[in-house]
C-alpha cells in the first residue's frame, strides 16, 4: 500500500472542506445547516434540498412535484412574479428550484452582501408560496413546450425508453418532467395540496459558501427558516424494490427526420449507499470515462469512428438508480454499436481491470478533488452531497485513503452485480434503419 | 485565504509566440490555455470543417504523446481538458494541479508542430464527425441557424458553420487537413495563457523552455472579404419534424472591438437579459427583460434569450424564440418587433440601465472564480483586440449612456439589417 499510494497524487488535506472548516446546525424542526468561509472572490452560494419529489405524487399527477417547485417563485404572499423577480434580477442574483425523484432542489447566488435577500426569497417560496392561477396556466404552457420539445429529442426518448424497460411498473419509469397528459389537467389547487402535504422543514438541507462568516450565515438561515413547522408534511412512501433484469430487454423509438440515433444501454446500479457503491464508480471510470472516454470510447468512438460521443455513467443516488452506456449514432451502425458495448461490457465482468487501470484511475479521482472543489457552487455542492447521504464531514479528508484501497477484485465483484452482457435494458431513439 | 490577483504579464517569445501570465492564489491549479488564431473564417468552399476536423486530429497524437498516451496522462493527473473551435479562432486547455502543469505545456509545445495525421485515423475521425454533424441535425435550432448564418453572409467565410458543410465531411483529403495545420499551428499564430498557483518569474522561464524553441515562421495570411450591406430583410423558413416553432432573428452587429459593442451589449442585457460571462454557464434569469415580458408572460412564448458574441469582423446579435406549439411564429414575431421599435423610439431609462450595469458587475465578479474561466476570457480577448478588454470591461458598460444605446439601436436594430428565421415544424407523414 505504500509503494502505491506514493505513486497517487497527494493532496493538502487542510485545504479540503472538514470537520474544522465546515459549520454544521441541526435545527429543533428538523432543518441541517451547513455553512464554510471562502473569502477569495465577493460572491455567496446557497444550496440544498427538500425531502419532496416525484415519488410523492400519483402516477396519474406523474410531474406534479416538478411543476410545483418550478411554481415556487411565480407568487408568494408578500411579493408577486413581477417583484421576485426584479428583487433577483437587478442585483445580479440567481435563485432556482428542480425537483428529482427523491427531493427538490434549489441553488442560488448573489454578491455576499445580497445574501440576506435570497434567503428571504428562498423562505417566502417555501413557506408561502400562492400559486397565482395566471401564473400557474403559463407556467403549464411552458412546461407542456418543454415536454413537446423532449419528445421529439431523441436522447431523451433513449432514456425514455431504456427506464421503462430496466424499472417496470416502479416509480424510475416515469420521467420527473411527466407526460402531456398528465401535466394538462393540473391546476393550482393540485399544487397547494401538494405543497401543504410534503414541503416542510424534515428532511431539509441547506449550505451556504462563500464570503460570509460561517456564524452568520447559520443565523441568518436559522432565523428565517427555524420557525417553520408543518405537522402536515408526509414521510416519503418506500421506494419498491428493483427487480433484476432476466434478458435484453430491447425497444426502438422511431422520430423520423432525424439523422441521427441515439441508444441508451445498461441496468439498475448502486445506491450510493452500497457499500460496492465506490468500486463501482471506479470501475464506471475504466468503463466509460477515463481518458477520451475510458474502454467505451476508444471500443466505439477512437477505434472504430462509430460515434462523436459514447461514454458511461453510474448515478449512484439515494435509490438503485441506472449504470448506464450512451451513444450517439448513425442509424445504419446501431447494431454493431450494441454489439461492441456489449462486448466491453463481457470483458469488463470477465476479467479484473489491469494494475494500470486500477492506479490511473484511483490517481484521477484523487488528484481531480482540487478542482472539483474549486468553486463555491462546487464546494456547496459537496456539503450537501456529504449530508444527504451521510457520509461525515471528515468524508474529503478520508477520500483519498478510501479511494486507494480499493482492489481490482472489489471492482470486479461491483460489476458483476450490477452489469450482465446478456441482461441489459437497450433503449434507441432516432429515425429508422434505412434513413441512413 | 485572501485572493491576490496580480496583473497580466503580457510578452511575445522571439518565435512569435504570445505569452499571458496571470498568478491567481486561490487554489493550488493552473489553467493553460493555447489559442491559435484559424477558426471556420480561414476556410474556403471544398474545406469547411477543416478548422474543427484539425481540432479532433490534434488528440490523435505525436511520436512523442501517441494517441492514448497523453489523454491518459492528463486525466492521471486529474486534470480536465477540452477544445473549441469557432468561427474565428482555436483554442485547446488543460487545467491541472499546479504542479502538474509542466505536463500540459509539453503536451501543447509538441502538438503545435508534431501532429501525426495518420491517414487511418483521419478516415476513423471522417465518421465521427460525420456523426457529430448528424447529432447537430437532430436540433431543430441548429438547422434553422445555418440556414440564417447563410442567409446573413454571402460574400463573407462567415457563410458556413463551424461543423462544415456535409459534403466537405466526405470529400476533404488528410493533405487538406494537414495544410491547414501546418499553415495555421505556428508560434506567430498563437496566444499561450496561463492562469493560476504559479511565480510569473518562474512560470515565464518554463513556457521559454518549453515553447522557446519552436522556429519562427511568418504568421499565415488571413484575407477578409467584407461583407457588403444587407439592403434588405432577409427570411428564411427551415422545416422540420417536430411540434414546436422557431423564431430566430439575427442582426448584423458590430465587431468585439468597435465602440459600438459596449453599447449593444447593454442593448442586449435589456432586451433579453445579462449574458453569463462563464464559459460553463452560471448565469441568472431573464424574466424581468423586455422580450421576456412581451413574449414569455404574456404565452406567447416558452422562452426567449439573446446572444451577443466578440467576434474578430462584424457578425450577428441573434435572438431566439421558443414558440408555444399553440401559438404561430407570425405573432410572436409581431411581438418581438413591437419591442425593438420601442428600442428605437425613445432612449431607456435610468433604471433600466443601472439595473444593466449593475448585473454586469455580478457576473463579472462570479467569472473571476474560476481560474480555468479567467484563463478563457484573456485568450478569448486576444483574438478580436487584446486583454485590456475584458480588464476594462466594467468600466466599459458604467460608461454607456441611455443615448449610446439609442445610437446603436438605430444603427444595428433596423429591418434592414436582419434575417428573420423561422422554423416550421411539419407533423407526421411528410417525413414518412
Amino acid at each position: 500500500m505504500a509503494e502505491k499510494q506514493a505513486t497517487l497524487p497527494r493532496l493538502d488535506l487542510r485545504a479540503l472542506p472538514g470537520p474544522d472548516t465546515i459549520r454544521r446546525r441541526e435545527l429543533p424542526n428538523g432543518i441541517v445547516i451547513l455553512a464554510r468561509e471562502n473569502f477569495a472572490s465577493p460572491s455567496v452560494v446557497i444550496s440544498g434540498y427538500l425531502s419532496v419529489g416525484a415519488l410523492d405524487e400519483r402516477p396519474e399527477q406523474a410531474g406534479l412535484a416538478d411543476l410545483t417547485a418550478s411554481a415556487l417563485l411565480r407568487g408568494t404572499r408578500g411579493r408577486s412574479f413581477q417583484q421576485i423577480f426584479e428583487s433577483l434580477e437587478s442585483i445580479g442574483a440567481s435563485l432556482g428550484f428542480g425537483s428529482g425523484k427523491h427531493t427538490t432542489g434549489f441553488q442560488g447566488k448573489s454578491l455576499a452582501e445580497d445574501l440576506g435577500l435570497i434567503l428571504d426569497l428562498l423562505c417566502d417560496a417555501l413557506r408561502m408560496p400562492t400559486f397565482p392561477k395566471r401564473q400557474v396556466d403559463r407556467l403549464r404552457g411552458e412546461k407542456l413546450t418543454s415536454l413537446a420539445i423532449r419528445d421529439q429529442d431523441t436522447g431523451a426518448r433513449a432514456q425514455q425508453v431504456f427506464h421503462q424497460l430496466a424499472y417496470p411498473n416502479h416509480p424510475y419509469s416515469v420521467p420527473s418532467d411527466g407526460f402531456r397528459e398528465t401535466v394538462e389537467p393540473l391546476g393550482p389547487a393540485d399544487l397547494k395540496s401538494f405543497h401543504t402535504e410534503h414541503y416542510g422543514p424534515q428532511g431539509m438541507v441547506i449550505s451556504v459558501v462563500g464570503a460570509v462568516e460561517a456564524e452568520a450565515a447559520l443565523e441568518a438561515v436559522e432565523s428565517r427558516l427555524g420557525t417553520w413547522r408543518n405537522l402536515r408534511q408526509m414521510p416519503q412512501p418506500p421506494l419498491p424494490p428493483v427487480k433484476p433484469l432476466r434478458g435484453i430487454r430491447r425497444k426502438r423509438v422511431v422520430l423520423r427526420g432525424k439523422s441521427q440515433c441515439d441508444l441508451v444501454l445498461g441496468a439498475p446500479g448502486p445506491s450510493r449507499s452500497d457499500p460496492d457503491f465506490l468500486a463501482a464508480a471506479l470501475g464506471n471510470s475504466v468503463l466509460g470515462r477515463f481518458g477520451m472516454m475510458g474502454r467505451i470510447g476508444d471500443a466505439v468512438r477512437e477505434a472504430e469512428g462509430l460515434a462523436y460521443y459514447a461514454y458511461s455513467n453510474l448515478s449512484g443516488g439515494t435509490g438503485p438508480g441506472p449504470w448506464q452506456v450512451m451513444a450517439g449514432v448513425n442509424p445504419a451502425n446501431v447494431e454493431r454499436a450494441i454489439e461492441i458495448i456489449r462486448r466491453e461490457i463481457r470483458r469488463f465482468v470477465k476479467r479484473p481491470i489491469t494494475q494500470q487501470e486500477l492506479l490511473d484511475n484511483q490517481a484521477n479521482f484523487i488528484g481531480r478533488l482540487p478542482l472539483q472543489l474549486e468553486s463555491n457552487e462546487g464546494v456547496a455542492a459537496a456539503l450537501v452531497y456529504v449530508e444527504r447521504h451521510g457520509l461525515g464531514l471528515d468524508y474529503y479528508r478520508r477520500y483519498p485513503d478510501l479511494v486507494a484501497s480499493l482492489t481490482r477484485e472489489q471492482v470486479l465483484q461491483a460489476a458483476r452485480r450490477f452489469l450482465h452482457p446478456d441482461r441489459l435494458a437497450i433503449g434507441v431513439a432516432g429515425p429508422p434503419k434505412d434513413a441512413s | 485565504m485572501k485572493a491576490v490577483n496580480s496583473p497580466v504579464l503580457r510578452t511575445r517569445l522571439r518565435n512569435g509566440l504570445v505569452v499571458r501570465l496571470k498568478e491567481v492564489h486561490t487554489a493550488s491549479l493552473v489553467s493553460s490555455w493555447i489559442w491559435y488564431r484559424v477558426g471556420s473564417r480561414d476556410e474556403r468552399p471544398g474545406i469547411t470543417g477543416v478548422s474543427h476536423w484539425v481540432e479532433h486530429m490534434q488528440f490523435k497524437g505525436t511520436p512523442r504523446f501517441p494517441a492514448g498516451v497523453l489523454d491518459r496522462a492528463i486525466s492521471r493527473d486529474g486534470g480536465f481538458w477540452n477544445a473549441f473551435t469557432w468561427i474565428d479562432w482555436t483554442a485547446y486547455f488543460e487545467t491541472m494541479p499546479a504542479d502538474r502543469i509542466g505536463l500540459a505545456l509539453e503536451l501543447e509545445a509538441d502538438r503545435m508542430v508534431n501532429s501525426l495525421f495518420d491517414p487511418p485515423e483521419v478516415e476513423s475521425e471522417r465518421t465521427v464527425i460525420i456523426s457529430e454533424r448528424q447529432g447537430h441535425e437532430n436540433e431543430p435550432t441548429f438547422l434553422l441557424a445555418e440556414e440564417v448564418q447563410a442567409a446573413a453572409f454571402r460574400v463573407h467565410s462567415y457563410h458556413h458553420e463551424v461543423i462544415g458543410d456535409m459534403v466537405d465531411l466526405q470529400s476533404m483529403s488528410r493533405e487538406d487537413l494537414y495544410g491547414h495545420y501546418r499553415r495555421h499551428y505556428v508560434p506567430s499564430n498563437a496566444v499561450l495563457v496561463l492562469v493560476g498557483d504559479f511565480r510569473t518569474r518562474t512560470m515565464l522561464r518554463r513556457v521559454r523552455e518549453t515553447f522557446g524553441e519552436i522556429p519562427r515562421q511568418p504568421p499565415p495570411e488571413r484575407p477578409s472579404r467584407p461583407e457588403p450591406p444587407l439592403r434588405g430583410e432577409r427570411r428564411v423558413e427551415v422545416q422540420g419534424p417536430g411540434e414546436t416553432p422557431y423564431l430566430e432573428v439575427a442582426y448584423r452587429a458590430p465587431a468585439g472591438d468597435d465602440p459600438d459593442f459596449f453599447p449593444m451589449a447593454v442593448l442586449d442585457s435589456v432586451l433579453s437579459g445579462a449574458s453569463s460571462l462563464n464559459l460553463f454557464g452560471g448565469g441568472i434569469s431573464n424574466k424581468t427583460s423586455r422580450l421576456y415580458q412581451a413574449l414569455v408572460a404574456r404565452g406567447l412564448a416558452a422562452s426567449v434569450r439573446g446572444d451577443l458574441s466578440a467576434t474578430l469582423d462584424p457578425y450577428l446579435y441573434t435572438l431566439w424564440v421558443t414558440v408555444r406549439p399553440d401559438r404561430t411564429p407570425e405573432v410572436a414575431l409581431k411581438a418581438f418587433d413591437q419591442q425593438i421599435e420601442r428600442m428605437l423610439e425613445a432612449p431607456m431609462d435610468g433604471g433600466e440601465l443601472a439595473k444593466a450595469v449593475k448585473q454586469a458587475r455580478a457576473l463579472f465578479a462570479y467569472s473571476s472564480e474560476s481560474i480555468t474561466n479567467q484563463a478563457y476570457w484573456i485568450g478569448y480577448t486576444e483574438m478580436f483586440a487584446d486583454c485590456g478588454w475584458f480588464e476594462s470591461y466594467l468600466e466599459r458598460v458604467a460608461s454607456v449612456t441611455p443615448e449610446d444605446v439609442l445610437r446603436v439601436a438605430r444603427k444595428y436594430m433596423l429591418p434592414s439589417n436582419r434575417v428573420v428565421g423561422i422554423y416550421r415544424p411539419v407533423e407526421g407523414e411528410a417525413y414518412g
